[in-house]
């Protein structure tokens, strides 16, 4: 495969109630990117918006930031999605050899609708929408039946969060940057059994981009590329009932793909830093085993050890993750941005000393029922 | 550099105003399993899928998610593009991109919608920008006759032009389009006796809201011959989402949008005489005055010939360049839909699988996709002597 | 309605989006809801290929893609595979007042879970695994709560 390479990389602060709009929000991290870039609007090829109908409230949604990105004076396109799919839709574009440097940019203002409604609305309308499944009460479903399965604790979920809001505090990005204890998680009000509030990610707002270019632009344009080594999307089943919720099959056929293609044969020793797609705490742990960083059922014992603290080998979501600020379809575009800057030598206080590979999540659909990944390389 | 890309199946559902016998997965899964067995394949064949529709009108969140049930994507890379009206269309452009990356060899392509499960107006409506549009838009039909009234007043093309495309479209349907939603014929004295929806296009200028699901599998080239003895070459494609607002678009006599996108498919696929290269085109219009505005963006006349190129006749079956013989958007519009119908209908042609609405000899089609506010797309289909 | 935030000199417009939806129910799901409305008898599914049975019945099979034709009756009891308690409140969507109780139920005889609630039960004796049975709403009304809640046995 040619390489592909992100070369310019911005997001905006996250933070619930931003006063900006959408389209402000985007000329914002649109700028931000071309700017990290050293390049102009004029540079940019074509592009990928990832917007959501629902969430933004308003059907054609990608219309709100067509203007703000630069997308009405390019061929452009717009996938409903994590940010992770929209840096595919990009790669797609490059590798078609149609297309040169692209810009890809995700966002939502997680604030200005009610987020128990709109994922309700993820829910099949004739079968189980009516029970008011969402967000929160389905992954407290699949929490449940995790830690029941594998013996998890709610001390070891609770763990996670300790340490990502700790991390968020190095992040000047991060929305919830807090000094807790496992106490604090334990007692903090519980949302749905076994979720508590300290277990689960905030309401946010923001907005991510990159720019994405094939590899001779890139030497060309920029000092520090960053590869994109690897990458695997995959879905599991639909219906709740129909998928066993503590497996992790699907996630881990999406990273084999993205392994393979990067020639990673060790992860838990190849990979310096992972930033993966947290929105609850539980969801940290199923996802070390999916990404083989410790076997199935192994995960909670994994957190105890220190391994993923930002001391230990192989630090995970130094940025403070998606539990310390959760702007919908931004988020997984926000994970490879701070796998990018990581791998830069340019994550500043939550840098990761000599991390040169880096892992990347995103999530898709109710309780992780899709999966993107990527490896990014210096 | 990427992979040539063709086009191996297609498949779409008896398109209806309301689909009562299935939901929405279950219709995906017919137009789906028509498309595998007109190939001979199986899901396990597919490396990936791409599937879209517009979501208010049937108000599901992560359709990509919800649609895996449908189209059997159990462990497959899925993957949703949402773009409006040209959402059909981004959404073949993006499998033609997937397998034109190398990263993928046979993708599946998935557009549908249930408009009967919603108010279509209603949701449409709900594209407006809502400080300063959404009151007072009226749906889809406000800019399509704020633009047909532009074209009259500058280039003296009338109502009764309209009606011609009318005629010619719900006529194909009719008689040779079993899948097509409206299949009654009409005539331009019927269109002109119809009510004004919002002047000065009528009730019989409009297309009708439709439950339907299409499935169109596209498959790098090599792999394409083993699959389909005959198979559509992806020679170009085009794309332009200019504006936002309805009064950014000055000019709105044509579609500007339309003449970027055919310009940058017709570079690709080397086509500099579009009215003698193209054997069929197979045009979104979603409105009949559209086939009479229009024509030029494709650079079929010169500009303000579109009255007299509909006049002619040419565009009719039996003329030089047949426009849609399916009997096109004025017959079904299903909208996640209605612009990867065009893509398959004009693969279709190529691939002289195209039934009683067959034009003979096709070498080459033109399917374009359309979408509020102004957004064109633009595939090129070529037969296998277009490959160098 | 555009207000104004204070003296922050940030404007913020409110609206709602009131859009009416009908949908299909289809086949599988159509009879589904006839069996338990008129009969009181809860139906899947079985898939010709792999033998799996699901609850509630479906089209087609999701793991092997293939048509489900042979439906089979379920009994209306079964086995908790997970729960939640749901503890916040969102009136417009939630079938009860909280704290409910929402969990997955494999039925005796299916192989797939049925989401659905728990009711007539102290939220202290709620465990995984155990066994519970349907209870069946007075005045159905063909959707899934004709099934009003499955109860401890």
């Amino acid at each position: 495969m040619e390489k592909v390479a992100i070369i310019g990389v911005g997001q905006t602060r996250y933070e619930r109630n931003n006063p900006c709009s959408h389209d402000e929000m985007a000329f914002e991290v649109t700028n931000k990117a071309l700017e990290d870039a050293g390049l102009t609007i004029a540079d940019i090829d074509n592009s990928v918006t990832c917007t959501n109908d629902f969430w933004d409230g308003r059907t054609i949604s990608c219309m709100t930031i067509t203007d703000a990105t630069g997308s009405s004076r390019v061929p452009t396109t717009n996938v409903e999605g994590d940010g992770t799919y929209g840096v595919l839709m990009g790669m797609t574009r490059i590798l078609s050899g149609l297309h040169d440097i692209t810009l890809v940019v995700a966002q939502s203002k997680g604030s200005i609708g009610e987020p128990n409604l709109i994922t309700n609305a993820i829910f099949d309308p004739v079968y189980d929408r009516i029970l008011g499944l969402d967000a929160v009460n389905s992954a407290a479903l699949q929490a449940k039946r995790y830690m029941t399965k594998y013996g998890i604790t709610e001390g070891q979920c609770a763990r996670v969060s300790v340490k990502n809001h700790k991390n968020a505090k190095k992040n000047p990005y991060a929305q919830l940057p807090l000094d807790i204890t496992v106490e604090d998680v334990l007692s903090s009000r519980p949302l749905a059994d076994p979720i508590k509030l300290l277990d689960a990610s905030p309401v946010s707002d923001g907005a991510c981009a990159v720019i994405l270019a094939r590899e001779s632009d890139a030497k060309r344009i920029c000092r520090k590329p960053v590869w994109i080594k690897g990458v695997g999307h995959c879905s599991d089943m639909y219906h709740l009932g129909d998928r066993d919720l503590s497996d992790v099959s699907v996630l881990q056929t999406a990273v084999k793909k993205a392994y393979d293609m990067a020639g990673i044969k060790d992860p838990k020793r190849e990979i310096h830093v992972a930033e993966v797609y947290e929105a609850f705490s539980y969801m940290e742990l199923m996802w070390m085993e999916g990404l083989g960083f410790c076997e199935r059922g192994r995960a909670g014992k994994l957190m105890d050890s220190g391994f993923t603290q930002m001391e230990g080998p192989l630090p995970v979501n130094p940025s403070g993750g998606v539990l310390s600020a959760h702007p919908v379809l931004a988020a997984g575009l926000a994970r490879i941005v701070e796998g990018v800057l990581q791998v830069r030598g340019e994550a500043e206080d939550r840098q990761v000393q000599g991390a040169s590979v880096a892992l990347a999540h995103g999530i898709e659909g109710a309780c992780g029922q899709g999966h993107c990944v990527y490896v990014l390389e210096r | 550099m990427g992979n040539r890309v063709s086009i191996v199946g297609v498949g779409q559902t008896h398109h209806r105003s309301k689909n009562t016998e299935c939901n929405g997965q279950e219709l995906i899964g017919i137009a789906v399993r028509r498309a595998l067995e007109s190939t001979g394949l199986t899901m396990n064949d597919i490396d990936a899928v791409v599937v879209g529709n517009m979501d208010h009108f049937e108000s599901i969140n992560y359709v990509d998610m919800w649609s895996v049930m449908g189209f059997g994507g159990y462990m497959k890379p899925v993957l949703k593009v949402t773009t409006g009206g040209t959402t059909g269309s981004a959404v073949g452009h993006a499998a033609f991109y997937h397998v034109a990356s190398g990263l993928f060899d046979v993708v599946l392509a998935v557009g549908w919608e249930q408009n009967s499960e919603s108010d279509t107006t209603a949701a449409i409506v709900t594209h407006c920008e809502p400080l300063i549009e959404r009151d007072f838009y009226g749906g889809a039909i406000g800019g399509l006759a704020a633009q047909y009234s532009m074209y009259m007043d500058k280039y003296g093309a009338t109502e009764e032009d309209a009606a011609l495309v009318s005629v010619r479209d719900r006529c194909n349907a009719a008689r040779y389009n079993p899948y097509a939603h409206l299949r009654k014929e009409i005539t331009v004295e019927e269109v002109m006796n119809s009510a004004y929806i919002s002047y000065p296009l009528r009730l019989l200028h409009m297309c009708p809201r439709s439950d339907g699901a299409c499935a169109v599998i596209f498959a790098r080239d090599d792999k394409a011959e083993a699959i389909s003895g005959k198979p559509a070459r992806v020679l170009g494609v085009g794309s332009s989402h200019r504006s936002t607002y309805l009064g950014d678009e000055v000019g709105l006599a044509g579609l500007h949008s339309l003449e970027i996108a055919a310009k940058e498919a017709y570079n690709m696929a080397g086509i500099t005489d579009p009215y003698h290269q193209i054997d069929v085109a197979e045009m979104y219009l979603p409105a009949a005055s559209a086939g009479v505005s229009w024509m030029e963006g494709m650079g079929f006349c010169d500009e303000g010939g579109g009255p007299e190129f509909i006049r002619s006749g040419v565009t009719n079956m039996d003329g030089e360049l047949p426009i849609n013989p399916s009997g096109g958007v004025i017959s079904t519009n299903c909208i996640g839909a209605t612009g990867l119908i065009r893509i398959g209908e004009g693969a279709l042609q190529v691939m002289g699988k195209a039934e009683a609405r067959q034009v003979p000899n096709v070498e080459i089609a033109a399917a374009t996709g359309f979408g509020g506010c102004f957004w064109s797309d633009v595939m090129i289909l070529g037969s296998s002597k277009y490959l160098d | 309605m555009t207000v104004e935030l204070g003296n922050t000199g940030t404007r913020l417009h409110q609206s709602r989006i009131r859009l009416r939806y009908n949908w299909w129910v289809g086949k599988s799901m159509g009879r589904f809801y006839r069996e338990i409305k008129e009969k009181r008898k809860i139906w899947g599914n079985k898939c010709p290929v792999c033998g799996l049975v699901y609850v509630p019945p479906k089209e087609n099979c999701p793991r092997c893609f293939e048509e489900m034709n042979e439906f089979v009756e379920l009994g209306d009891r079964g086995r908790l595979l997970t729960y939640t308690v749901v503890r916040y409140s969102v009136p417009l969507i939630q079938p009860q007042t909280p704290p409910y109780v929402m969990g997955i139920i494999k039925l005796d005889g299916a192989d797939t879970g049925l989401t659905h609630l728990v009711g007539e039960a102290d939220l202290e004796d709620i465990e995984v695994g155990m066994r519970l049975e349907a209870v069946f709403r007075e005045n159905p009304q063909g959707n899934l709560l004709d099934i009003k809640y499955f109860k401890p046995i």
